[in-house]
Formats: structure tokens, sequence, C-alpha cells
């Protein structure tokens, strides 16, 4: 079999679907195969990946091979008196919450999808709405097996190798093949939230919402509409929620009937659809104002109802820009940020904005920091999203705010480097890179 | 099935498609043995089926192509205190080029795909027809149904498991037991990796697996996965011969 352990593949991409050029890619079932995948293939660097649920090139190495972990999947041990769970990189946030929810237990922070794998988790510290009390995902990782180049496996502890540790954590996987991983996990009281629903105009009603918030939820997040202008300017919905203990554990589904099976004409989101549909979201939204009943699944998961979403934005994909603003500068960033965004008329209508607590991340690369962070899709035009970026880029920059490098793909090397300032003491594996890295590091 | 613990035996349990069906069995709270070459692989495909609800999964290392199958299958079903289902999953696929080159490749291929697999389903039988009740489930192909000329010895050896197991459906079935033959068309597996730009006809392992899991509860003796390769088969089984011989698959 070795001889066909990286096969080309023109349909690995990652989940903006911009780049497209074809991978080499091997799909390992078991461990014990990593070692010869990371020394095989000469000079070529080695990259593993997960369910390559990254916007940009962060899970691409188009000029070296890919290992895909998502076969790697086993758990480990499960104990469900204590909540820690030991399962390998490739088992995805899905198939851990169909495990553990029966039993009383959560994931201790999650991102907007199920659909990513524990080593992906990791190598991007994600985070979720509940930040400002949970901090990153690193943060509730004890431990996580680690497969070297240099110096083969190796378990890694905060103490026993804290160089490691800290750079894995956030460290785009190129610091080793993450074997498993050890999590602690939260309990929770049943599978639902109480989720309360309140439509704001406009940010000077935001900040105050969502600082007013912090205390009394666990999770907050705020839907931002980017598209419309004038009195209609800087409006969204903000939901926050708390588990309700009332013992019922419904698991989600995990198959879903809805799906987009090809991709999308390019016309099929423009800037009227784009605002068509902020129109429509805001008032049933609105409409729906208050509190309501909701399992974990429609709230922290809507849009893995629908897989393969991405391939609306058609065969040119889409880029994610998402930054995050350092608290002194988040409002007048934010609103500086939304004037350009408005004004291009080239947002789409997932945008998200949520404050970050003051729980120090624990990767040299974490993305995270105390301050505000919004995420906008734009489809894909070329030149003229490019530009627009560049100017969003000098917004973040001049507030001293950073890009999420899970979602980017196309940030200047320079931009990396001045917002992520420890970036040259991450203990990189020599056989390991990205096109993300080539692009801003090198 | 009532909601006793199921006793299951999986022969090439490290295979991508039995290893997804051992998933659906540990959520139902099943008992068992993993049979397959590697113990190391073996483990840790055992304690996941442990942790996912799997009552028991006992690793038990053999190489199944070149075992004492019925002294090892009644060690096993003594082990289980019975037997509800066996799941024989282990083959070769073999290159269609290389095979037609080699008389002892092909040997070992039919070795490993027939000859070893007839001797399991016998001593699986033995004690299913003193039960009189389980189910045999083997994993066969759509290769089977006609040959082609591009994995033609594979194929036979795939269409020979087919008259065994029909033979022994038929058999079983005034006993009580079942036999199946579970007929996968494309799937998405380390046997395929090789393949380029996996199209819609390609099923991934658990699709499969979800198939062979209700083919432990009912129905046979030849059930395809995914079914819609029922009637590909039929098309292609009843294509005259002056087309079929223009075709290259």
């Amino acid at each position: 079999m070795q001889e066909f352990a990286f096969v080309g593949d023109s349909d690995v991409l990652s989940w903006g679907r911009v780049t497209r050029e074809p991978q080499r890619v091997a799909r390992p079932r078991f461990r014990d195969e990593l070692p010869s995948l990371i020394g095989d293939e000469g000079a070529a660097s080695k990259l593993a990946v997960g369910l390559r649920r990254s916007y940009g090139d962060s899970c691409l190495n188009g000029s070296g091979v890919l290992i895909d972990m998502c076969g790697v999947n086993r758990f480990i041990h499960f104990h469900p008196e204590t909540g820690v769970l030991r399962a390998e990189a490739g088992v995805s946030l899905s198939d851990l919450l169909r495990l553990v929810v029966s039993k009383g237990w959560f994931a201790p922070t999650t991102p907007g999808t199920c659909f990513v794998t524990l080593g992906g988790a990791l190598a991007n510290d994600v985070h979720g709405k509940n930040h400002h009390g949970a901090g990153s995902f690193g943060r509730h990782v004890r431990s996580f097996g680690l497969l070297r180049s240099d110096r083969g496996r190796l378990t890694v502890t905060p103490e026993g190798e804290p160089a490691l540790f800290f750079s894995t954590i956030g460290g785009l996987g190129l610091t080793g093949v993450i074997e498993w991983v050890e999590l602690q996990l939260v309990r929770i009281g049943g599978a639902y939230l109480d989720v309360e629903t309140m439509p704001y105009n406009g940010l000077d009603e935001f900040w105050p919402l969502a600082e007013e918030s912090g205390p009394a939820f666990e999770h907050i997040v705020a839907w931002i509409d980017c598209a419309s202008r004038g009195k209609k300017r800087g409006r969204g919905i903000l939901s926050r929620a708390n588990w309700i203990v009332d013992g019922v554990y419904d698991v989600h589904h995990d198959r879903s009937w809805k799906r987009v099976p090809f991709e999308a004409p390019g016309l099929a989101l423009n800037r009227l659809t784009g605002r068509a549909f902020n129109n429509v979201y805001y008032h049933l939204n609105s409409a729906k104002a208050g509190k309501s009943r909701q399992h974990y699944a429609p709230f922290f998961y809507p849009l893995d109802a629908v897989r393969d979403w991405n391939r609306l934005y058609g065969r040119r994909g889409m880029l994610q820009y998402q930054c995050v603003i350092p608290r002194d500068n988040q409002r007048d960033a934010i609103d500086a940020l939304l004037d350009v965004i408005t004004a291009s008329g080239q947002a789409s209508f997932l945008a998200v904005l949520k404050t970050f607590g003051d729980l120090p991340s624990p990767g040299l690369l974490s993305f995270p920091r105390p301050g505000a962070t919004l995420a906008l899709d734009f489809p894909f035009r070329g030149d003229a999203t490019l530009k627009l970026m560049t100017r969003l880029d000098g917004i973040v920059a001049e507030a001293g705010g950073a890009l999420y490098p899970a979602k980017d793909g196309r940030m200047p090397g320079e931009m990396f480097r001045r917002s992520f300032p420890r970036w040259e003491q991450l203990v990189k594996d020599p056989a390991i890179s990205s096109d993300f890295w080539r692009r801003v590091a090198l | 099935m009532s909601a006793q613990t199921q006793r299951i035996v999986i022969l090439g349990a490290a295979s991508a498609i039995a290893e997804a069906t051992g998933r659906i069995w540990a959520a139902e709270r099943a008992r068992m043995i993993l049979v397959g070459r590697d113990a190391a692989r073996l483990e840790s495909i055992a304690a996941d089926l442990e942790t996912r609800g799997a009552e028991g999964a006992t690793p038990w290392p053999l190489d199944c192509a070149n075992a004492d199958a019925a002294a090892q299958f009644g060690k096993m079903a003594e082990a289980l205190g019975g037997l509800d289902v066996l799941l024989l999953a282990y083959g070769v696929l073999g290159n269609e080029a290389e095979l037609e080159q080699d008389p002892k490749a092909v040997a070992t291929l039919i070795q490993t795909n027939f000859t070893s697999a007839v001797a399991w389903c016998l001593a699986a039988r033995a004690i299913l027809e003193k039960q009189g009740a389980g189910a045999l489930l083997v994993i066969g192909s759509v290769a089977g149904d006609r040959g082609r000329r591009s994995n033609f010895i594979y194929g036979a050896t795939k269409g020979g498991l087919a008259r065994l197991v029909e033979g022994m459906a038929h058999q079983l079935a005034p006993l009580g037991a079942r036999a199946v033959l579970i007929k996968p068309g494309f799937v998405d597996t380390p046997m395929t990796a090789s393949f380029r730009n996996k199209g819609l006809l390609w099923a991934q392992p658990e699709q499969v697996a979800r198939v062979i899991a209700a083919a432990a509860r009912r129905g046979g003796p030849i059930v395809y996965a995914p079914a819609y390769w029922r009637l590909i088969m039929l098309i292609i089984r009843h294509l005259p011969t002056f087309v079929f011989d223009r075709l290259n698959i």
C-alpha cells in the first residue's frame, strides 16, 4: 500500500474553495501508519489536516503533501465520572458530542460547526460563544500526543514539555502531527438552552447589551447586518443563552438530508440577494424576539443543518474576514470597519460580532484576545475583494488588532508577524509546512 | 433483535467497513470478538468500541486467511457463549494485471478471498444449525456479478462466495438461521485508495455498514450496498455481449 500513500486529489479544498491547486493526500486509518508518512516522500513537506473547515490556506500544502487524519478517529478512553476524555485527533466534535451528551457532558467550548476534528480544534485554539467564561479550547486540553519528525512520539503536557505544549495549541499543525488529545469536558444538566433573542439598532446599542449580558449568560453571540445603510446601519440580533437543567439529554443527528450537491452559479449570492437575506433574517428573528428553548444543535450549529453550504458561493469560492480588535479601540474600529464594508456592498449574510473575555489564550499563535471580534464572508470576486480587505487591514492594524489564521487566505506576511509577535518562538517541526506558513512566515 | 446483548464475531475487524459496522453494534451494546492480523490495531479498535458502548470487544489476533477455522471458531463461540452474528469482512483486491502474470499471487488471492472463507462459513454453519438462529454475513462484491476484463480474478472469488452463501442460506432457512451476502459497490476505503476522482457512485464505509447492520436483523440472501447497485448490476448483467464487449469496465 505504501506506494499509494499520497494520491493526487483535486477535490481536496479548504472551506473557502478559492485555492484550487490539487493536493496530494494520504488517508491513514491507524496511528502506526503515521511515522512512515512523515518520513516519506523525501524533502516534500507534510501537513496533517482534519475536516478542512479552515477557510483559507492553513489546511493546504500544495508544494508538499497532506495527511488526512479523519480516518484516525477512535476514542481511547472516557470517564463519565470525571469528564476526562482522550481520543484520536481525527475524532470530530460531532462524534464526541454524540458520545458524551447523553452522559451529561459537553465540549468545554465549541466553534460554530461541530464538523471539526479535535486535532483541528487544538491546532487552531478555537473559541466559541462562551469565550468570556471559558476562554479558548486550548485551556481545556490536559495533554496530547505529538509525532515529531525529529523526536518521534511524545506525550505533551504543560509541565513536561511547556514549549511544545504552548506552541502546538493554536500552532496550525506546524509543530508535528497531533495524534490524540485529552480534554476536560464540562457538565451539562440537559441538552437544551434557554435562549433570549434581542434585536438591537446599531452598534451604540450593541456594546452595552453585550457588556450587561456577560455576567448572567454563559453563551453570547450577535449577528450584525453588514449590508444595510442609513437608519438600518449596524442593526443586528444578539442571542444569549444558558443551559437548562432538566435532565433531557437528546443527542443531535449527524446526518442531514439537506445538502448542496453542486457549486451554485456565481450570481446566486450577490449584492441584491445578500441585502434581501439580511432583511429577511433580521425581520424573522426580530419577530421571534424573546425567550425560547433551543436544542444545542440549532443554537451552536445552525449552518450544520445544510451540508456543504459553502458551495453556495459558486465556483470562485469565498473569503472570510475575521479580525479581533483590542478592547480600548473596539468601538471606533468596528464602526470604521462597518462603514467600509457597507459602502462596498460586497458583504454576504454571515456576519458575526462577539466580544472576547479576559481569559488568556494559551497558544503562542492563539487568536482570541480581550476585545471584539467581527467575522464575515465575502464571495470572492478577485481584485475588488482583495482591495476591500486591504482597506479593512488598515483599520485593524491601526487599532492593534489581528486576523484569525484559520479564516485567512490572503493577509500580508508583515501583518501576521506584527499581530502574532511571538511567531518566531514556535517550535516548528522541520518536516512540516503549509501554504499559509510559506505565505506569512518565510 | 431483542434487547438481549448480541454476540458477534467480526473476521477482518480492522477493515474500514467492518470497523464502521462495529461502531453501530457498539452503540447497540453488543459483545464482539475482533479478529484480524494486527494486535495493536485491534486493541485500539476494541478500546474505541468499548468507549462507544460495546459491552465487550475482545481483540483476537489471527490471520483469517490461514487459520484453522473450525477450531478457532469453536473457541470464539465458547468465549461468547453462543453466536448471533458472524461478519466475514476480510479480503484483498489485488491488481488484475499483476495477478495475470503471477500464478502464486493468484493462489494466495483465492486462498484469502475464497478458500479460507469457505472454511469459516462451514464452521459458522455448524453453530447456526445447532442454535437454529443467528446470521452469517459475508461481504462479497458487485464485481462477482459479471466477469469484467478489469478484475475478473477478484470477481471470480467474490462470485464463488455468492454461490456459497446462496446455498447456505437455502440450507439454513428451514432451521431458522440466515446467511446473507452483502455486495458493496465502490467504497472509499484503503483498499481503493489508489483510485482517483471518486465520483457520485462512491459510498463511504458508514453507508455500507448501515446496510450490514440492517442485514444482521433481517433480509437476504443477497443485499446490495448501497441498494441502488441492485439496479446498476441488473443492467450490467443483462447487457448483450456485443454492447458489453465495447465497454471498458
